[in-house]
């Protein structure tokens, strides 16, 4: 329970490579904050220089009151869920989770009641007297949760923890750890290369690429209103659609070789551009009450069935090679400059061009 | 002759293994492989047990029997003298050392090189794998290359120094020289680093200290590791001749292995018939250590080779 501060946060490698370039962040009392890039963005950099197993090279971080740059990790009072799990393998489950506490010298009555707390929240109580080696992966995950949530310390740190289970079993562990959080209210920062974990888990989440920090937002924030082509891109299955487009100077928003498509407001930027439309945002059109010019032919190539929903692919603007030819709107989610990949319009006044 | 013997164990209990992967598979037709395989291993396992059989079965022998026709097939009455004489009859030159003496010294020397190695070298490699030094690598090559320079080929410095610290007929001066080499070292090293980075970052989270984190955690990770290696260097230690043939000249610190050819020696070059038996039934005392340490940590060992738990 406590306020982190990562304040210009820099990693440089003595070959000169720098992971982590000036990392800004507050992240509050009780939040869960999830890290998400690309590999090699520097997000588990990051992470490991809040716990303490990379030194910081710049820059000041903060945990609770205390500035902890030079304060070993066991004494920032942070506990820490590894991707392989890293528990003991010649330890009991029992012991692998008091094994921090007996550390810290209390009473071997604290700590059996400490890891009874922890086991039973867990559903691990009948196995606590087993072998790493002769649990499932899933129960693994859960006894490097408990070995976290036994010190009852400020701020957890997940590194990619979710990485080695199967799909059914990550989808049910990611409800258990968030909920894990809730009920205890403790500050914890996770990584993730999997968008669906950052947007299902996250109070805010921090894109990162090439170690710089792209956006920082709530999963509605990143979803909705991208700050970057890269934010816009990332984020997002199946993937935002990007188009090339120019601004002329009375606002008019027109989409390289599919002619003009509507009057933007709010967009700040003349010239070239790149529009982002979600894929869930182009609709058909009827034809009948919609202004012409928003409306674009588009060709089906091929439709994924995913039971929900149907994921249509095909291309604007041709029209006559193919054998289904739809009549669509297109809605910008948001417009980018072409050259910097940042955003150039205002969400509030960005009109959309159909309903 | 030990290390003949430990190896026909290890070649026996490949044909157990074998056999029970044969009896698994559906019997349609003859299966030649198998049977060839098992030809092949039974005879090299004959091939090298016999002539402990033999030492053995002539060990119980009269020694009159011996001289007049040599080595024995079958079985006498004499089994138990001889060994009794082997083991408590005071021999050798100056008629004070009997069996038990050198076994015992035998046995400090096997153990206390092989529990001596594995400690100098699982903390010598602890240093190299996890402590960023300057020249950690550098230092590991230089280690690494002891390993061209056994005993043998640096026996006379080793015995000059060895003798000027006043060690000669010292236990002190058997071991130390021997445990002086890289093997271990590298064996453990290579183990380390096959631990998980992991592992030492979530002790450190832990509270657990360097010093901590290789008691708790890197040893007993290291078990089967452990085993491995002690078997090894017991077995090499046990059957050390020239050193201690150099560095003991009381006839008080005789290993087994030196004072066999010692007593047979001694036996004739007096005018009595030479006590042979008494000398194969030393032999046979001689060989069973390293084989009953082999036979007890085989499982240990194989799982040290070829699997970690980790």
């Amino acid at each position: 329970m406590a306020i982190v501060t990562l304040n210009g946060l820099k990693k440089i490698y003595p070959n000169g490579f720098q992971a982590v370039h000036d990392a800004n962040l507050t992240i509050h009392d009780g939040e869960f904050i999830v890290l998400v890039g690309p590999s090699g963005c520097g997000k588990s950099t990051l992470l490991r220089m809040v716990a303490g197993l990379e030194a910081i090279s710049e820059g000041e971080l903060s945990i609770g009151d205390r500035i902890v740059n030079d304060v070993e990790p066991a004494e920032r009072d942070i506990a820490m869920v590894f991707q392989n799990y890293a528990l003991y393998p010649h330890m009991s489950v029992y012991n692998n989770m008091a094994y921090g506490l007996k550390n810290r010298k209390m009473d071997k009555a604290t700590i059996k009641q400490a890891v009874d707390k922890a086991a039973k929240m867990l559903n691990l109580e009948e196995y606590l007297q087993r072998r790493p080696s002769q649990l499932s992966g899933g129960q693994r995950q859960r006894v490097a949760m408990g070995r976290a949530i036994v010190r009852e310390p400020s701020l957890f740190l997940f590194d990619e923890p979710l990485s080695n289970l199967d799909a059914k079993l990550r989808n049910q562990m990611r409800i258990e750890i968030r909920r894990l959080q809730r009920s205890l209210g403790t500050t914890s920062i996770y990584v993730t290369h999997d968008q669906v974990e950052a947007m299902t888990m996250a109070d805010r989440i921090v894109v990162l690429n090439n170690g710089d920090i792209e956006q920082i937002g709530t999963p509605d924030d990143i979803y909705n209103k991208p700050a970057s082509t890269f934010v816009a891109s990332f984020m997002g299955a199946p993937p935002m659609n990007m188009l090339p487009g120019t601004v002329s100077g009375n606002g008019t928003l027109e989409l390289d070789g599919l002619g003009a498509v509507s009057t933007m407001k709010g967009v700040n930027h003349i010239g070239a551009v790149s529009v982002g439309v979600r894929p869930e945002k182009i609709k058909l059109s009827n034809g009948s009450n919609q202004a012409s010019d928003t409306s674009l032919s588009f060709a089906h190539d091929f439709t994924e069935e995913l039971g929900a929903a149907r994921l249509v692919h095909g291309r604007w603007g041709m029209r006559l090679s193919s054998l289904i030819c739809l009549k669509t709107c297109v809605c910008p989610t948001a417009i980018y400059t072409s050259r910097s990949s940042r955003r150039c319009c205002t969400y509030s006044t960005l009109k959309p061009a159909c309903g | 002759m030990a290390i003949a013997d430990t190896q026909s164990v290890t070649a026996t209990s490949q044909t157990v293994i074998g056999a029970r992967e044969a009896a698994k598979r559906p019997k349609k037709r003859i299966k030649w492989e198998p049977i060839i395989d098992h030809t092949v291993l039974i005879f090299g396992s004959l091939l090298m047990l016999f002539p402990v059989v033999l030492t053995f079965m002539t060990s119980s022998y009269d020694k009159l029997a011996f001289s007049k026709t040599g080595l024995q097939f079958g079985w006498s009455d004499k089994f138990l003298e001889n060994y009794n004489r082997a083991m408590f009859e005071p021999g050798g030159f100056t008629g004070t050392i009997d069996g038990m003496t050198m076994l015992t010294n035998s046995m400090i020397l096997g153990l206390g090189f092989a529990i001596g190695k594995i400690i100098i070298s699982m903390l010598a490699a602890y240093a190299i794998v996890y402590f960023r030094f300057r020249f950690a690598t550098f230092s590991f090559w230089v280690v690494f290359t002891t390993l061209l320079l056994p005993l043998e080929v640096r026996i006379l410095p080793s015995y000059e120094v060895v003798q000027s610290f006043g060690l000669a007929n010292t236990y002190t001066g058997l071991i130390v020289p021997l445990i002086a080499s890289a093997t271990g070292t590298f064996f453990f090293r290579q183990f380390f680093r096959s631990v998980p980075e992991e592992m030492v970052e979530a002790a450190r989270m832990d509270g657990a200290g360097p010093v901590k984190f290789f008691i708790d955690i890197l040893v007993p990770i290291s078990k089967t590791m452990i085993a491995a290696i002690f078997i090894i260097m017991f077995v090499f230690g046990w059957n050390q001749y020239l050193w201690p043939t150099l560095i003991t000249t009381e006839e008080g610190m005789f290993t087994l292995v030196r004072g066999i050819k010692q007593i047979i020696q001694a036996f004739t070059d007096s005018n009595v018939v030479p006590e042979f038996t008494v000398g194969l039934a030393l032999t046979i005392i001689t060989m069973l250590p390293p084989v009953i340490i082999v036979v007890i940590f085989q499982s240990w060992f194989v799982k040290g080779l070829v699997e970690s738990d980790k």
